[in-house]
């Protein structure tokens, strides 16, 4: 018969619906004030941490709703703001430095909800309030300092090699290496054309020369290296900051986003995203007696730092090499599956790190981790007064006489070992970056842009509602059913995708959508319209307009969601959001005006024989 | 209910040449106001700092305006935001300071010389080379789209029709910018998202124009392709209208319930629709009309075609 839908249609639709319905609905609930703690520099709170935490708690008589272990961070939610506030002073003062603990607002989804995967939409920056930085890695110092690196490296080669050469100079993009005679031309080129696999080398034997040139390859592996070092530092300070939730992401070739929801203070901000850390390698003093040490006796010679759990140790004042010969850094396993991490220097480490251990094989070394950071008081000209923090990150036997490059073994865990490789690379940063965008949002103004973009779409919803019944009665009626379905579906969807966030102008691509989404039907009811005017039957006229205007539909669609992908593809940050909701609301508005209207209008007239339609 | 009601077929293209001088003299226009005028830039594209703060009581503009004087921020524009008592500051880039530090200075500077307290609402920094960046991006992203719906209305269509289309998009694009240049309304980010819904927008429009042309010009034989589009628009004309009116409905709705963030947004829009309504009834088809379509290229192609298509080929 014409226009029924078998049952299992009918079901379908409506399921989908339903659906979208459910993981909609977490966006109806409040949020509970939370405070979360997280471990810091690859530290995982456990459930000792959860039980010190519950104790210094109930200690001070502190009410807390709920408190939960979680991806190795623990959240614990509390009935107001108050009692957060008082935790969070509590957790602070007697956690230690690593733990950062952080003010959170935590959704109040019921835990079924959430078992399924329920969660409210993410809200932007600029309705929750907070501040981003778009920060630029300077990638001409970075290939600056490899060809730095390279011409002390040739030198070292041919030096080692024992190859006369007159110079090795850097010039314009090539390092050029001058030589006295053709054969050392000769052993040269061999030589690094063996080591150096990556770069290309050209001679000229009139003067005497090679050049040597970094592939394409090469330069894109020392740009991809230093923005993803970059990254990796600036998510280890980021976790410092004690901000939940907060995203630190790779945009385009040489920018880094950092998103921190609900922080104002960005002084503080900027001044930690910007600190500087170096490492140290330093002999332990093995005569000088440690517990006289610890009772203020230090030797002249020495000095005493303790590593992150506060155990001490004596190492002398000499410093060994100083982090900024380290050119990499990586973790992986010995011959016996034990955790190391690997280091290379560059060949004046190298030679540094081969006469400060030759004679001291068997005697143990120690990794210093030093950063500035800034203390938030300022000196008389106002220049911010940076605190030297030091700290022991590990202490190993010398084994061998270690060259350019060398392990460290006994870091502990692997996890611990990929976190000193991480710490010692963050020693050697290679590209400075600066912030080239900052935006901050207000709490008030988040606030209120919330309540602006809601009244929008309430407003405009209500107007396209009223306007639709009045024009199509109870066509209309069907189509503003298809309406609130697409607004339900478009917070279902928003909702389960995890990198959708919802932006001001994301509203305001939902208001668009509202207006455009009724296009489809407008087009279906009056092409019924037109196939009544010319006399055919109302189950046919309802048939035909149905199918007549359902090619126009997908191509005033697809060409729509065209534009709105390109948006997507090279919006950044607000016009992002806007191309999302745009994008989604595209597809399901598709779905709802043309197989959900349909679904109502066949259930309600559909193989009936009328007399009228109210359209 | 019925708006538009047509009786008997609107003869548009009668009125065609005076569509053709009404449209050339709008986009001349608006291109000489670009050229001179220019586009009112925003922060997102020139670089610099913004400072919008929200005062207890309406703001004295002047005596803010002073006070930076006086502080040494002689290139700060001071401006109400929405209300008297929002106040947007806007400087230049700078070379001296370092300029993400500047926002929280002027906050200092505006909380001791008003001695009222100011409450911090948004501050924005961006820096030189990300506006240039953007702008490339922005003007990149505009012609990959026209460049994708052209060759997608190709293909579902025909070249005419993506032509026109192509060329409506063009039109509404040009008088929006110039809207936006002759108002010296400000060109930010948003504006440029708005102006890509426009794209949208219009396509929607023009594509349900078209495709009612290529349906009519498969069912009427022996009728002039002037007047399958007079049908053909005239036959849409009523579903135009009720869409243009619902999406101006809520765009008025984002226009004075959206907040000031939103109103170059919704400016953009409303007077896109407007355009697009307009270009979808005009422009794209007399660009299709003119460029000679017939009943001929919108037919299914047949067997025989192939072969003729390939003598066409080896003519020279």
């Amino acid at each position: 018969m014409l226009n029924r839908y078998p049952l299992w249609k009918t079901l379908m639709v409506a399921f989908i619906v339903a659906l979208g319905a459910l993981y909609a609905t977490p966006n109806l609930y409040g949020e509970d004030p939370a405070v979360q703690v997280s471990g810091l520099r690859g530290v995982e709170a456990n459930l000792t941490t959860l039980d010190t935490i519950k104790g210094h708690l109930s200690d001070n008589n502190i009410n807390y709703d709920s408190i939960v272990l979680e991806k190795g961070q623990v959240l614990s939610r509390f009935k107001n703001t108050e009692d957060q506030l008082k935790a969070r002073d509590v957790l602070d003062d007697n956690l230690g430095k690593q733990y950062s603990v952080a003010l959170n607002l935590t959704p109040d989804t019921p835990t079924w909800l959430a078992s399924i995967g329920g969660a409210p939409m993410k809200l932007g920056l600029d309705l929750s309030g907070g501040v981003s930085f778009l920060m630029e890695v300077n990638m001409k110092e970075a290939i600056n300092k490899a060809k730095l690196g390279m011409v002390s490296d040739f030198r070292g080669d041919l030096r080692n090699e024992k190859i006369r050469y007159r110079s090795v100079k850097e010039v314009g993009d090539a390092i050029v290496v001058k030589f006295r005679k053709v054969e050392d031309l000769d052993k040269g080129q061999s030589l690094l054309k063996k080591r150096y696999r990556d770069l290309l080398l050209n001679t000229n034997e009139d003067t005497l020369t090679l050049s040597a040139t970094m592939t394409e390859i090469k330069l894109k592996e020392i740009r991809e290296y230093a923005l993803q070092q970059n990254i990796t530092i600036i998510r280890n300070r980021v976790n410092e900051l004690g901000v939940a939730e907060p995203l630190v992401q790779r945009q385009g070739k040489k920018h880094i986003v950092i998103e921190l929801p609900g922080v104002q203070d960005t002084a503080k901000a900027k001044e930690i995203l910007n600190a500087t850390a170096t490492i140290e390698f330093r002999l332990v003093d093995t005569d000088g007696d440690l517990s006289a040490a610890l009772n203020g006796r230090i030797p002249a010679s020495s000095i005493l730092l303790t590593d992150k759990d506060g155990k001490p140790s004596l190492l002398k004042k000499r410093i060994m090499l100083t982090g900024d010969h380290i050119t990499d850094a990586k973790s992986g396993f010995d011959e016996y599956s034990r955790p190391q991490v690997n280091i290379s220097l560059d060949s004046a480490g190298g030679s540094k790190m081969s006469n400060g251990t030759k004679s001291n094989i068997g005697k143990p070394m120690a990794t210093v981790f030093i950063e500035y950071k800034p203390t938030g008081k300022r000196d008389a000209e106002g220049n911010i007064i940076f605190e030297k923090v030091q700290e022991v990150i590990s202490v190993a036997t010398i084994q061998a006489r270690l060259g350019k490059s060398f392990r460290i073994t006994g870091a502990g865990s692997p996890a611990e070992a990929h976190n000193l490789a991480l710490l010692l690379r963050a020693g050697a940063l290679i590209a400075p970056i600066t912030i080239v965008e900052e935006r901050t949002v207000g709490p008030t103004l988040g606030a209120e842009n919330v309540q602006l973009g809601f009244q929008a779409i309430m407003l405009g919803f209500g107007l396209v509602f009223i306007f639709m019944i009045i024009y199509y009665r109870a066509f209309g009626i069907v189509a503003n059913c298809a309406l609130g379905a697409n607004l339900v579906l478009i917070v279902g969807v928003m909702s389960m995708i995890p990198g959708a966030t919802l932006t001001l102008p994301g509203m305001a691509g939902i208001v668009l959508t509202v207006g455009m989404a009724v296009d489809a039907n407008v087009l279906i009811f009056e092409r019924i319209r037109e196939e009544l005017r010319e006399g055919k039957t109302i189950q046919q006229a309802i048939h035909q307009g149905y199918e007549a205007a359902f090619s126009t539909i997908i191509d005033a669609n697809i060409t729509t969601l065209i534009a709105a992908l390109i948006l997507f593809a090279v919006g950044t940050g607000p016009v992002k959001g806007f191309a999302v909701t745009l994008s989604i609301g595209i597809l399901t508005s598709m779905f709802t005006s043309v197989v959900g209207s349909r679904t109502i209008v066949n259930a309600i007239w559909g193989g009936k024989n009328l007399k009228k339609l109210s359209i | 209910m019925q708006i538009l009601q047509l009786k008997e077929t609107v003869a548009f293209m009668n009125y065609r040449k005076f569509a053709m001088v009404f449209s050339a003299l709008l986009m001349i226009a608006a291109i000489f106001s670009l050229a001179t005028n220019k586009l009112n830039l925003g922060l997102d594209f020139t670089g610099g700092t913004l400072i919008e703060v929200g005062f207890e009581q309406a703001a004295d503009l002047q005596k803010l305006r002073k006070l930076m004087l006086d502080n040494g921020q002689e290139d700060a524009k001071v401006q109400f935001y929405g209300s008297s008592r929002d106040v947007v500051i806007r400087l230049g880039l700078r070379d001296d300071v370092k300029a993400e530090m500047l926002g929280n200075e002027i906050l200092s500077i505006l909380e001791n010389g008003t001695g009222q307290k100011v409450d911090m609402r948004r501050i924005e920094f961006v820096g030189a080379s990300v506006g240039d960046d953007l702008a490339e991006q922005g003007g990149l992203a505009m012609l990959t789209a026209l460049i994708c719906i052209l060759v997608y209305v190709a293909f579902r269509f025909e070249w005419r029709f993506a032509v026109g289309s192509v060329v409506a998009l063009f039109h509404d694009v040009l008088l929006t910018l110039g809207l936006f240049s002759i108002l010296e309304l400000e060109f930010d980010l948003t504006v440029l998202a708005a102006i890509l819904a426009v794209i949208g927008y219009s396509l929607n429009d023009t594509i349900v124009v078209s495709d009612r042309i290529r349906e009519n010009f498969r069912k009427l034989r022996e009728v002039l392709p002037a007047d399958v589009i007079n049908i053909s628009l005239s036959q849409t004309l009523s579903r135009t209208f009720i869409t243009s009116i619902t999406t101006l409905l809520v765009l008025s709705a984002l226009f004075f319930q959206g907040g000031a963030l939103i109103h170059g947004f919704a400016t953009a829009l409303l007077f896109g629709v407007f355009v697009g309504t307009y270009s979808s009834i005009y422009v794209a088809s007399l660009v299709a009309l003119s460029l000679g379509v017939s009943r001929e290229d919108l037919i299914p192609e047949v067997i025989e075609k192939e072969g003729a298509e390939q003598e066409e080929m080896l003519a020279p």
